[in-house]
């Protein structure tokens, strides 16, 4: 089984090599012949995709076959393993979640070569571009990291198992959802470099790859989240972002990713800041391809970073290289970027698009300086510093509240310049709602004044409130304005409001969700955590909460032996459920794991919302009785519906507009159909 | 009233006279207030011990190598934060100094540099905190220029006949086009 993943994967080097090659020299010639050579070029492209699609399968199959004559099987699989984390294995280790990476480039760049009539020469440069950096990742699994290699001496009897920790629901899902958005950053990066070399005329390329850029926003954003959720639900510290150099990794290109989806809409809308977009989308791919380096080659010590390896040289070569390439086009086409329109007005939507996008960037760099000081620290000083938590929370933090009075005020801005009179206009309702949110906080006891971090929450509070605020005061405007002419209800007048710009409104809708996920965030400084030995009958008070020890029990099962403990949850003298917080020991691993129980409520006041989380942190030495660790974390069940409400309004900022589609119906052209007027 | 000269003060064409010169001690009598208010959030907090552990417990990192800030360190078996803790306990309870710094200086000759969990404010550290408020205020600074100097850019050529309203005249045509459109 083994010869045919490596055959595979040799194949798919040799065709995407090809792609490559005959790709880049039929771009460079004009003729019958150099048209052919492309063609072949491209079905090169997507036969690569057969290739690592054959090796991926036959890595999965090894793994559900048990055959632990392949070492990356031996290291990341067990007998008993479950069929879930079986599928799992094939992103669980370093050669793996590069075999993962290269399929789902193909993947992407399968599609794109299909859809290549949209605009040949175009499309003929990105997969141009897509075939490099598959290359490149087929490089180091052919002869770095290979996932078929073999295992040296007898075969063993069995795998050493999956890392606990990964075996976890969760984890089916995570990878894959942060990997389709690292890895589909390379289309949009593509078109843009692209469409630079080529001078490509006009923005049809950000109309090209707008789709492709939500999509892929759409796809990192649920990947943080769900890592960061699983933090929350396994990891058993009570938090769910610890500011860790990988859990950074993945928030850097999403900052930039965020800035470019905004500051594209001033190229569409204004043929303005075409550098800028540029330079985003470059560094947004550059980041991604960071963040994969800082997981694999152990220059930074971290508890999600794979085992270290050499890979780390290929990184930085490739990193290099693109960054040169990049920096080489944007200087010498520079004159094919020059702006169309000009800002007029500090006060304006263009400005807010401007500030919200260098105040994404400080947050990024903000990251990116922490994530790297300790090794600028030690080149310097000779010692390492530790550059954590406190660090991000008091420098990030300040700046993302600006960020997040911008979002709230940028929505209400005009194109051009913004009057007084409409400023009063629109912004007295929200300011007005959101100072008595901030009201409302110091009535029910909070007080700013005795600690920075319940200062900070009562500003988030205000400006999500103001967010809040400010979206629906947009549809309610709108809406009205379509139900006054129309004569339709309020609500079906804001429905017609969003089909007439889904990309707008769907935005807002986003911007939502962020406001909700920070009234998850808020509730942090209000945490409580209370630790107790329990026998039977004992009990912990925390918040309104009663914890009654019922009992202690255990189990087994081929994979792992696991205990806990039952634990009736009373509210206001009545019991509302069971907890069963659990501690694993997995077989084949030998390793420990606990497992925390979550039962997630929010009341209807938005300032109690309660959250019991429990560890089982396993028993007294001497007195034989476990001990259980109580939180009580407000609100942090928000931050997942604010998840839930921004994939939801990205997923609805992608439908076409109403006069778009009707368009496209009646209009026999090629072109691709304009999702409407943008925001 | 203040307000008004603050706001009459961004006008360029105001900028002489004494009417500019309150607008300038008013900006900076504001400023002045608002260094003293992020004083006083920067610095605020109780000094008793009970807050002191939690001030101290949160400027250190668990050495157990989780990563994680010392008091929300709660690893099973982590033997490293539970005696950490007791340290940072007996530090406090000595009450031999009111200095947190020697406290933490302590740490670091038992655990190495690294047991702090941000950079100090001394020697090369600062440059940790002052690089991304100095990019913050550069990348301000570059788009207020931006924005300023496109401001100033002359039109691009018009065929003759065309006339682009300015000023006045094109704040009425905005004003007239979002009253009859209402958004």
């Amino acid at each position: 089984m083994s010869q045919i993943g490596s055959f595979a994967l040799l194949l798919a080097l040799g065709l995407s090599a090809y792609s490559f090659v005959a790709g880049f020299l039929s771009l460079f010639t004009r003729s019958a012949a150099s048209a052919r050579l492309g063609e072949t070029a491209r079905r090169a492209g997507i036969a690569t995709f057969a290739a690592v699609l054959l090796a991926g399968i036959v890595l999965v199959l090894a793994a559900f076959n048990d055959d632990f004559s392949i070492a990356y099987i031996f290291h990341h699989s067990n007998r008993d393993l479950p069929a879930a984390y079986k599928f799992a294995v094939l992103w669980s280790g370093q050669e793996g979640s590069l075999l993962f990476w290269s399929l789902l480039l193909a993947g992407y760049g399968f599609v794109l070569r299909l859809r290549y009539k949209t605009d040949q020469r175009l499309f003929a440069y990105a997969s141009v571009i897509i075939a490099s950096v598959q290359v490149f990742f087929l490089l180091i699994l052919n002869f770095a990291a290979h996932p078929f290699a073999i295992m040296e001496g007898a075969l063993p009897a069995d795998g050493t198992g999956l890392n606990p920790l990964l075996q976890y629901p969760e984890m089916v899902i995570h990878p894959p959802m942060l990997y389709l958005g690292y890895v589909g950053f390379t289309v949009p990066f593509a078109f843009a470099l692209g469409a630079l070399i080529m001078k490509y005329p006009g923005e049809k390329w950000i109309h090209i790859t707008r789709r492709w850029t939500m999509v892929t926003w759409c796809f990192l954003t649920i990947g943080v989240f769900l890592g960061a959720h699983w933090a929350y639900a396994v990891l058993g510290w009570g938090g769910y972002w610890g500011w860790d150099p990988v859990e950074n990794a993945s928030l850097m290109p999403w900052l930039t990713g965020t800035a470019f989806l905004h500051s594209v809409i001033m190229q569409e809308k204004r043929g303005m800041l075409k550098v800028w977009n540029m330079a985003l989308i470059f560094a947004t791919f550059l980041l991604s391809m960071l963040g994969t380096f800082l997981t694999r080659s152990g220059v930074i010590s971290s508890v999600h970073a794979f085992a270290q390896s050499s890979i780390g040289t290929w990184f930085l070569v490739f990193i290099g290289l693109t960054l040169a390439v990049c920096s080489f086009f944007l200087v010498a086409n520079r004159d094919h970027l020059k702006s169309e329109h000009k800002l007029e007005s500090l006060v304006s939507r263009e400005s807010s698009f401007l500030f919200n996008n260098l105040l994404l960037l400080v947050v990024c760099f903000t990251i990116l300086w922490g994530t790297f000081f300790p090794i600028l620290s030690e080149f310097v000083q000779g010692h390492k510093v530790t550059v954590g938590p406190p660090f991000f929370n008091r420098v990030a933090i300040p700046v993302a509240l600006l960020l997040l009075l911008l979002t709230a005020v940028g929505p209400l801005l005009a194109w051009r310049k913004t009057s007084i009179e409409s400023l009063k206009r629109n912004f007295l309702f929200p300011a007005i709602g959101s100072l008595a949110v901030g009201g409302m906080m110091i009535l029910f006891g909070v007080r700013p004044w005795e600690d920075p971090s319940y200062f900070y929450a009562t500003v988030a509070a205000i400006l999500s409130a103001l967010v809040i605020f400010t979206v629906v005061s947009e549809f309610l405007r709108g809406g009205r304005v379509i139900a006054g002419k129309s004569g339709q209800n309020l609500f079906a007048a804001m429905i017609h409001l969003y089909h007439r710009n889904t990309r707008r409104y769907g935005g807002y809708i986003v911007h939502f969700g962020v406001a909700l996920v920070i009234i998850g965030i808020l509730g942090t400084p209000f945490n409580k955590e209370v630790e107790k030995e329990m026998g039977f009958g004992d009990k912990i008070n925390i918040g309104p909460y009663t914890l009654v020890c019922q009992s202690y029990t255990q189990d087994d099962n081929p994979n792992y032996g696991n205990e806990w403990a039952i634990i009736n949850v009373f509210r206001g003298g009545k019991l509302i459920t069971t907890m069963y917080p659990e501690r694993r020991f997995y077989k084949a691993s030998g390793q420990p794991q606990t497992l925390p129980r979550i039962y997630p409520s929010f009341r209807e006041d938005l300032f109690l919302v309660t959250d019991v989380y429990l560890v089982y942190e396993g028993k007294n030495e001497t007195t034989g009785r476990p001990i259980i660790k109580a939180h009580l974390n407000p609100l942090v069940p928000w931050i997942w519906i604010g998840l839930i409400v921004m994939v939801f309004g990205t997923i609805t900022a992608l439908v076409p507009n109403e006069a778009a589609v009707r368009v496209a119906a009646t209009t026999p052209v090629r072109e691709p159909a304009q999702v409407g007027a943008g925001d | 009233m203040k307000t008004s000269n603050l706001l009459t003060s961004c006008h360029p064409e105001r900028s002489e006279g004494p009417a500019f010169r309150d607008g300038r001690n008013s900006q900076r009598r504001w400023l002045q207030a608002a260094i003293l208010a992020l004083a006083v959030i920067v610095f605020m907090g109780a000094g008793d011990d009970s807050a002191r552990f939690k001030d101290l417990g949160h400027r250190m990192i668990c050495t157990c190598g989780c990563g994680q800030v010392l008091l929300e360190c709660n690893h099973v078996g982590c033997q490293s934060s539970t005696k950490m803790r007791d340290e940072l306990l007996a530090a406090l309870d000595k009450g031999t100094t009111n200095n947190d710094d020697l406290i933490l200086q302590g740490f670091v000759q038992e655990y190495g540099p690294t047991v702090i969990a941000a950079p100090t404010a001394v020697g090369f550290d600062r440059v940790a905190w002052i690089m991304p408020f100095l990019v913050l205020a550069l990348g301000i600074a570059f788009a207020v220029h931006i924005v300023r100097s496109w401001k100033n850019r002359p039109e691009p050529a018009l065929a003759d006949g065309i006339v682009i309203p300015r000023g006045s005249e094109l704040d009425e045509f905005r004003r007239k086009a979002r009253k009859e459109t209402d958004l």
